[in-house]
């Protein structure tokens, strides 16, 4: 461990801002990319659900 | 005799939801402990620079991005290029995949080296110097590849036109890789070295080579989730699709 407290950590020799700035929005961007296509996929699987909800319907309908 | 199963099901969409469905979970696992191990080692373990202090530190996330975003810009352009000759759906719907992810990996290139650069240089950006504008045009060639796929309501088109802009721009990555030697440039040169010994402390050379392998797995995690992505939206009115909207599985 190169530092003593936790306060140095943070400071980091009065580099902290940048450092931590740094971390900070590559691991926010990272988690975009974990979750943005998930959410995509969900979405396209919903509406293809839907479709075929509304389809059965008219289905149904055309039967009687 | 070789065998080719494995190139034939490629071509099978069902087949290859199915396999990433299964193996993206362990490669994103693997990548994440990783580079999250090489962080805390980076951030906390490793010795401050003896010219830079802790500004140095973010080296582990700094290099390791703009490492994987210019292979990345070789797999998109490669993709494309299949696509584009053997008109192979699976190689197109790669370029459509990777794209995202290499631009943003470039992006974070360029914002972490600005920042970096801001306690280092005194300022966040120097548009004189060749290895930050090359980099800037890498940006702004993925950028145009996802604007262009996205531009055509006939898909064919829109590939077409990506990959072509993909291929083109690959001139740019000899480019970046030479720069901080062609020109004049503030950018530091490269420190690893493959051909003679690296100029850095060993120390801190471990955990940035354990952060590059692991933003590679990262960035292979990623692709899999968008691909995945891509074969159900290409694929909607299947059967295996519908199939997956009951299961409920994303």
């Amino acid at each position: 461990m190169q530092f003593s407290n936790l306060s140095e950590v943070i400071q980091m020799g009065g580099h902290g801002v940048y450092v931590w700035s740094a971390y900070a929005v590559s691991l926010l961007a990272l988690v975009c990319l974990t979750y943005l296509p998930r959410r995509k996929q969900k979405r396209i699987l919903d509406r293809v659900a839907q479709q075929q909800k509304l389809a059965a319907r008219r289905d149904s309908h055309s039967a009687q | 005799m070789a065998n080719w199963q494995w190139f034939h099901r490629l071509g099978s969409p069902r087949w290859l939801y199915q396999t990433l469905d299964r193996w993206t979970i362990w490669v994103f696992l693997l990548g994440a402990t990783a580079l999250a191990t090489a962080f805390v080692w980076g951030l906390l373990f490793t010795p401050p620079d003896y010219k830079q202090g802790n500004s140095f530190r973010i080296i582990y996330v700094h290099v390791p991005m703009a490492v994987v975003a210019l292979a990345a810009y070789y797999m998109m352009a490669i993709s494309g290029a299949i696509g584009l000759i053997w008109r192979m759906k699976v190689a197109d719907m790669a370029m459509r995949s990777i794209a995202p992810v290499g631009a943003t990996f470039t992006f974070l290139a360029l914002f972490t080296g600005a920042v970096w650069g801001k306690p280092t240089w005194g300022a966040y950006w120097v548009w004189q110097d060749a290895r930050l504008t090359s980099m800037l045009i890498l940006f702004f060639l993925y950028v145009g590849v996802i604007a262009l796929y996205d531009a055509f309501s006939v898909r064919g088109s829109g590939n077409r036109a990506a990959s072509i802009v993909a291929l083109v721009g690959t001139v740019n990555v000899p480019i970046i890789y030479k720069s901080v030697d062609w020109w004049a440039s503030l950018h530091q040169p490269a420190s690893i070295k493959f051909t003679e010994a690296s100029t850095i402390a060993a120390e801190m050379l471990w955990p940035l080579l354990l952060a590059i392998v692991a933003t590679y797995f990262m960035f292979a995690a990623f692709v899999m989730l968008q691909l995945r992505m891509q074969l159900v939206d290409s694929e909607q009115k299947s059967n295996w699709v519908a199939d997956l909207t009951k299961n409920g599985s994303t």
